[in-house]
C-alpha cells in the first residue's frame, strides 16, 4: 500500500494550504514541507531495497477490465526522479516562502505546487501506463495553474495557455502512442511492458507509437520545434520555474523516455528522431541561449540546450550513453533550479532580470555571486564541478558514435554544444556580476536573507560534493536508475580524470577555448545577430491557434448557426445519408421471425393513431386541437403497449399523457392559439421530404428489427428466471425498475426531481421584475372563457373521487411488485388526482388545504431512495442490494415484505414532487398573470366585475 | 402486425421531425413529443412484439415477452415528461421575455 500512500501524499498536502494559511505563511510552508518530507521519508525507507536492484511494487485493482489499475512501482530511476522531485520540492518550498510577495497568495501557490509535485510523483512511480497518462495530464493541469499564478499580468495568462496548448496537445499524441503501446503488449502495466521488446519492435504499429509517445515527450521537454512554450512559461514566479521548468517537469519527457529506453531504443528510427532532435535543440537553444538578455530566458533557453542533450543522449541507444544521461539529469537539477532561484533573487535584490542593466553585482552581493559562480561554471562544464563530469560523458559518447560512417560529425556538433555553453554560462558570470560597478541599478543590491540562499546554497553545495566525490555522492544512485533505464546492472566509474587519451578531454578543452573566444567576440557576433530576421515561436503559435479558431468557427457558423431549424435539418440529413449508405453497401437479409398476425381491434386503434397524426401535423397550427390530437396519439399508444403485453408501460403512458396535457393546456394559456403561417410552399415541401426520409429509414430500421431474432442470446431471461427467486417479485418489469437496475432508476428520479427544479427556478426567474414579469401583469386573462370558473358538479365529482383515486394509487403501488404498477404509476395516480383538485377548485383553494412542500416531496424521494441503497452496507452488501422476506399477520393473508418496495415509495414521492412542482410552477405564471385566486372555491360568490 | 408498428414509428418520427423543422416553439414541442413516443416504442419493439404474453411470472403462461426493454422504456417515458416540462417552460420563458415565440428569434 505505501507507494500509492507516497503518490496519494502531495495530494493530501494539497488539502492543508487552504486550512493553514489562516495560521501564516510559515505555517503554510511549513505543512506543505512536511507532507513533501514525510514522502521523501518513505521513499527513502524503500531505497535499500531499491539499490539492492529490487523493483519495489503496489498492486491495487481499478478497472482491471481496461487495463487500468493504480499500479506503481519504485526502481532506479523511479527512486532518481523522485528523489529529485521531493528533494528540490522541499528546498522550493523553503525558498518560495521568503521569495513570495505579502499580497501573493500563497495559500494558493502551496495548493498548486503540491499538486503539481503529487501529479509529477505519480508519473514516476506508475507501473501502469493508463495511471501515468492521468498523471501526466495532471502535471500540464497544474502546471497551467502555476505559469498562470499571477493572474493579472497578461504574459502570464498567455505563457499558461500556450504551455498548457502544447504540453497538452503532446499528451493527447501520447495518450494514443501509450494505447497502441499497451495494445501490441497485451498489458498497461510496465512489468510486462518492459519485457517485450523484440515483439514490439516487430510490430507494424511500432513506428505510429514511437511518433506518437515521442510528441508527447517532446513537447513536454521542450524540444525542438515545441520548445517555444518553455520561455513564455518564465512568466511563472521564479520558484515554479526553478520547479517545473528546470527540474521536474520538463524532465517528464526525458523520464519517459527512459523508462521506455528498454523496448523503444536502439532501432535506426529512434536514433534519427530521438538523437536528431535532440542534437538540434541543444545546438540551437544554446545559441538563442547566447543572446538573450533577461536572465530567465538565458536560463530557459539554456534548459532547452540541456534538455536537448540528455534526449541526444538517450537518442544514442547504447548503454554508456543512457549512464550519461543519467548523469546529467542529476547535475542538471542541481545546478540549472540553483540558477533559477539565484536569479529571483538577483530580480528580488535589483528590480531587474535584464542583463544589460546588471554588471558590477560581485561586492554587493557577494553570497549571491559566489553561488552563481560556481553552478554557472558547472553549467559550463567546468572541473571539479559535476556538470563537467556528465559533459564528458556526453563528449565520450558522441566521439564514439559514428554517423553515416564518419565519427567526426558528432564529436563536432557536441563539442559546438559544449562551446555554445561555456560562452552563454561566461556571460551570464560576467555580464551579470563582473565589472564595474552601476550607479543606476533600479533598486539598491544586497544580499538576500540567509532563508532566501538557504536553498540554492544546499544545491551548490551538492554541485560541488558531486564533482569532487562523484561515486561516494551520486555513483550509487546512478548505478541504480541506469540500471532500471537499460535493464541490466551497470557498474559506473564516475571520475573528473579520465587520463590524457580520452578524447573527451580534448574536446573539452577545445570547447573551453572556442567558448572563450566566442564571448570575447561577444559585439560583433551580437551585432550579426540582430541583422538576421528570426522566426518568432509565438507569433507563429498564435497565428496557428488563430487559424484553427477561426476555421473551427467557420465550420460551425455553417452547420450551427444558432438556428435550430437549420441545425435538426442538417442533423437529420446526415444522419439519414450516413444510414443510407450503410444500408445501401451492407448486405441486407431479411429475417425469418414468424410474424405476429393481425388483429382487428388493433388494427383500428392503428388507424385511429395513424389518423391522430396525420390531423397533428396537418392542423398544427391550432394549436388547442393539435394537442388534443397528441393526446389521442398517446391515449393510442397506450393501448398498444397495453395489446403488446406491456402492461406497466400502458399504465404509465396513460398517466403521463394526462399530465402532459394538462400541462401543455397551463402553457397554451400563455401563448398564441394559432400558429401563423411563415413557411412558403418550397419550405414546406422541403421539410416534408426531409422528414419523410426519416420516418422511412427508421420505419425500415424498426421493421428488419422486429423480423429478426436478436443476433446475440438477451440478458433479460437472466431477469425473467431470477425475478422471483432473486427479487421475490413476479412482475419483471418492475424487479428490474426497482431491484436488478436500481442505480439506473436511482440516477433517473434525481434527474427528474433535477428537471423539476429547473422548471421551478425557470418559472421564479420570470416572476422577478423584467420583461416577462410585465407581459404576464398586462394579461388580461378570462376573455372569452367560459363564464363559471369551477363549475359545481366538476368540484364536486373531484372531491369525491380524491380519497378514491388515492386509494386506486396505494393500490397500485402495493401490487406493483408483482403485477403491473409500482412507484412510478402510482405517483403519476396521486399526481393526476392533486391536480384535478387544483383544476376544478383553484389553486388558492387547493393550496391552503395542502400543506405539502413538493421540493420536500422531491427531496423526501431522494432521501428514501438513498436510505434503502445505503440501507444493504449494514448488512455489508453493495449498494441497493435488496432482500425481501414473507410476513404473516394472522386475520391476512401471507404477504412479502421487500426493500425494494421502501426503494419503489423513494420512487413514488420523487415522481409525485417533480410533477406536482412542475404543474404548480406553471400555475404560479397563470396566478401572476391575473388568473383570479381564491381561498374558497365555488361556495363563495365570484366578485362581479372579476 | 411488425409492419404495422413499423409504419406507426414511421410515421410519429416523421411527423415529429416535420413539426420540429416549424418555426414557432409551440409546434417543436409537439414534434418533440412525438419523437419521444417514436423513440419509446422503438426501444420498445427492439424486444419483439409478444401479443399476449406479459412479463409477470406465471406458471400458466406459455412464455413472456422481453422485460428489459420495458423497464427501459418505462422510466424514459417519464424522464420525457420532466424534459417535455422543462423545455415548455424555457418557451413560456423566451415568449413572454420577448413576446415573440419564434425559435430562431427572428425571420430566417
Amino acid at each position: 500500500m505505501s507507494l500509492a500512500l507516497i503518490a496519494a501524499l502531495p495530494f493530501l498536502g494539497a488539502l492543508l494550504p487552504g486550512l493553514t494559511i489562516r495560521a501564516g505563511r510559515s505555517a503554510c510552508a511549513l505543512g506543505a514541507g512536511v507532507f513533501t518530507a514525510l514522502a521523501l521519508g518513505m521513499v527513502a525507507l524503500h531505497a535499500p531495497a531499491v539499490l539492492r536492484g529490487e523493483v519495489v511494487q503496489t498492486r491495487i485493482d481499478w478497472l482491471p477490465a481496461l487495463g487500468l489499475n493504480a499500479n506503481f512501482r519504485l526502481d532506479g530511476l523511479g527512486l532518481l526522479f523522485a528523489g529529485l522531485i521531493l528533494g528540490i520540492g522541499l528546498l522550493i518550498i523553503l525558498y518560495a516562502r521568503f521569495y513570495l510577495d505579502r499580497a501573493d497568495p500563497m495559500g494558493r501557490f502551496y495548493t498548486f505546487l503540491m499538486l503539481f509535485q503529487g501529479a509529477m510523483l505519480g508519473i514516476v512511480l506508475s507501473d501502469n501506463i493508463l495511471l501515468l497518462l492521468v498523471f501526466w495530464e495532471l502535471t500540464s493541469l497544474s502546471s497551467f495553474l502555476l505559469i498562470g499564478y499571477w493572474r493579472h499580468l497578461p504574459e502570464a495568462r498567455q505563457g499558461a495557455r500556450m504551455a498548457l496548448a502544447v504540453t497538452g496537445g503532446g499528451g493527447l499524441a501520447l495518450i494514443a502512442g501509450m494505447l497502441i503501446l499497451g495494445r501490441i503488449a497485451g498489458s498497461f502495466d510496465l512489468s510486462d511492458i518492459l519485457t517485450q521488446r523484440e515483439a514490439i519492435q516487430a510490430s507494424p504499429l511500432y513506428l505510429p507509437a514511437l511518433i506518437l509517445i515521442l510528441l508527447g515527450a517532446f513537447t513536454k521537454s521542450a524540444q525542438v520545434p515545441f520548445h517555444f512554450w518553455l520561455p513564455h512559461a518564465m512568466a511563472a514566479p521564479t520558484p515554479v520555474s526553478a520547479y517545473l521548468h528546470s527540474a521536474t517537469m520538463v524532465k517528464a519527457g526525458l523520464f519517459l523516455l527512459a523508462r521506455l529506453w528498454p523496448v523503444l531504443s536502439g532501432t535506426e528510427v529512434w536514433f534519427v528522431l530521438v538523437a536528431g532532435t535532440g542534437l538540434l535543440t541543444m545546438l540551437f537553444a544554446a545559441k538563442v541561449a547566447l543572446f538573450k538578455d533577461d536572465l530567465k530566458a538565458i536560463l530557459a533557453y539554456s534548459t532547452v540546450s540541456h534538455l536537448g542533450l540528455i534526449t541526444f543522449l538517450l537518442g544514442i541507444g547504447t548503454k554508456a550513453a543512457a549512464v550519461a544521461a543519467v548523469v546529467h539529469i542529476v547535475a542538471h537539477a542541481s545546478f540549472k533550479a540553483a540558477l533559477f532561484m539565484l536569479a529571483g533573487i538577483v530580480d528580488h535584490a535589483v528590480h531587474t532580470r535584464d542583463i544589460r542593466r546588471l554588471g558590477g553585482l560581485r561586492r554587493l552581493m557577494p553570497v549571491t555571486f559566489g553561488l552563481v559562480a560556481v553552478a554557472s561554471l558547472s553549467m559550463a562544464g567546468v572541473p571539479p564541478l559535476n556538470g563537467f563530469l556528465s559533459k564528458e560523458m556526453m563528449l565520450e559518447v558522441a566521439a564514439h558514435t559514428p554517423v553515416l560512417g564518419n565519427a567526426w560529425i558528432l564529436a563536432l556538433l557536441a563539442t559546438a554544444g559544449a562551446m555554445l555553453s561555456v560562452a552563454y554560462s561566461l556571460r551570464l558570470l560576467a555580464h551579470g556580476f563582473l565589472g564595474a560597478e552601476r550607479g543606476d541599478y533600479p533598486a539598491r543590491p544586497h544580499d538576500p536573507v540567509v532563508a532566501l540562499w538557504a536553498a540554492p546554497a544546499v544545491l551548490v553545495a551538492f554541485v560541488v560534493a558531486m564533482g569532487l566525490w562523484p561515486m561516494p555522492v551520486a555513483g550509487w544512485l546512478v548505478d541504480a536508475a541506469a540500471g532500471a533505464v537499460t535493464g541490466a546492472a551497470v557498474q559506473t566509474h564516475l571520475a573528473l580524470w579520465h587520463g590524457l587519451q580520452s578524447p573527451a578531454l580534448w574536446m573539452s578543452l577545445f570547447a573551453f577555448g572556442a567558448g572563450l573566444l566566442v564571448y570575447a567576440a561577444y559585439r560583433p557576433l551580437r551585432d550579426l545577430w540582430e541583422m538576421v530576421v528570426r522566426p518568432e515561436g509565438k507569433a507563429m503559435f498564435d497565428a496557428c491557434l488563430g487559424g484553427l479558431g477561426a476555421m473551427a468557427q467557420g465550420i460551425t457558423a455553417r452547420l450551427h448557426d444558432g438556428a435550430l431549424t437549420r441545425f435538426i435539418a442538417i442533423a437529420v440529413v446526415t444522419i439519414v445519408a450516413a444510414a443510407g449508405y450503410g444500408f445501401a453497401t451492407g448486405g441486407y437479409v431479411a429475417g425469418s421471425r414468424v410474424l405476429t398476425p393481425v388483429e382487428f381491434a388493433p388494427l383500428v386503434a392503428w388507424g385511429l393513431l395513424v389518423a391522430a397524426i396525420a390531423g397533428a401535423v396537418v392542423l398544427h397550427r391550432q394549436r388547442v386541437l393539435a394537442l388534443l390530437l397528441v393526446g389521442v396519439i398517446g391515449l393510442m399508444i397506450s393501448v398498444g403497449f397495453a395489446y403488446l403485453a406491456a402492461p406497466d408501460l400502458a399504465l404509465t403512458q396513460i398517466t403521463v399523457e394526462v399530465v402532459t396535457v394538462v400541462l401543455m393546456l397551463l402553457a397554451l394559456n400563455f401563448l398564441p392559439a394559432l400558429t401563423p403561417v411563415e413557411s412558403g410552399a418550397w419550405r414546406r415541401w422541403r421539410d416534408g421530404v426531409i422528414a419523410g426520409a426519416a420516418g422511412l429509414g427508421v420505419a425500415g430500421l424498426a421493421y428488419a428489427l422486429m423480423i429478426r431474432d436478436a443476433a446475440y442470446p438477451a440478458i433479460s431471461w437472466f431477469h425473467l428466471a431470477q425475478s422471483k427467486p432473486g427479487a421475490g417479485g413476479t412482475n419483471a418489469v418492475n424487479t428490474i425498475i426497482v431491484d436488478f437496475r436500481g442505480y439506473d432508476t436511482y440516477g433517473e428520479i434525481i434527474v427528474l426531481g433535477i428537471a423539476a427544479l429547473v422548471i421551478f427556478a425557470l418559472a421564479e426567474a420570470l416572476l422577478v421584475p423584467g420583461p416577462a414579469n410585465d407581459r404576464l401583469l398586462a394579461r388580461n386573462p378570462g376573455e372569452g372563457d367560459a363564464g363559471d370558473v369551477h363549475p359545481m358538479m366538476f368540484v364536486v365529482a373531484t372531491r369525491l373521487m380524491l380519497p378514491i383515486a388515492m386509494m386506486v394509487g396505494t393500490y397500485i403501488f402495493l401490487r406493483g411488485h408483482n403485477l403491473p404498477g409500482g412507484g412510478f404509476v402510482a405517483g403519476l395516480v396521486f399526481a393526476i388526482a392533486l391536480v384535478m383538485q387544483y383544476l376544478a377548485s383553484g389553486q388558492g383553494w387547493t393550496q391552503a388545504r395542502q400543506r405539502i412542500d413538493y421540493h420536500a416531496m422531491i427531496g423526501t424521494g431522494v432521501l428514501i431512495a438513498s436510505a434503502t441503497g445505503a440501507g444493504s452496507w449494514l448488512a455489508g452488501r453493495p449498494f441497493l442490494t435488496s432482500n425481501y422476506g414473507y410476513v404473516h399477520l394472522p386475520p391476512l393473508e401471507e404477504f412479502e415484505l421487500a426493500t425494494a418496495a421502501l426503494f419503489d415509495l423513494g420512487v413514488f414521492f420523487c415522481v409525485l414532487g417533480a410533477v406536482m412542482l412542475a404543474l404548480f410552477s406553471l400555475a404560479r405564471l397563470a396566478q401572476r398573470g391575473g388568473d383570479r385566486v381564491q381561498a374558497r372555491a365555488f361556495d363563495a360568490p365570484l366578485p362581479e366585475d372579476h | 402486425m411488425e409492419a404495422l408498428v413499423a409504419i406507426a414509428i414511421g410515421l410519429l418520427t416523421a411527423g415529429g421531425i416535420y413539426l420540429m423543422l416549424r418555426q414557432r416553439t409551440y409546434p417543436v414541442i409537439l414534434g418533440l413529443s412525438l419523437l419521444s413516443y417514436a423513440v419509446n416504442i422503438f426501444i420498445f419493439a427492439a424486444g419483439r412484439l409478444a401479443p399476449g404474453l406479459p412479463p409477470i411470472i406465471d406458471k400458466a403462461q406459455a412464455g413472456y415477452t422481453d422485460p428489459l426493454p420495458q423497464a427501459l422504456v418505462l422510466t424514459a417515458i417519464v424522464i420525457s415528461f420532466g424534459m417535455t416540462a422543462v423545455i415548455v417552460l424555457m418557451a413560456l420563458g423566451s415568449f413572454l421575455s420577448s413576446g415573440d415565440d419564434r425559435v430562431d428569434g427572428g425571420a430566417e
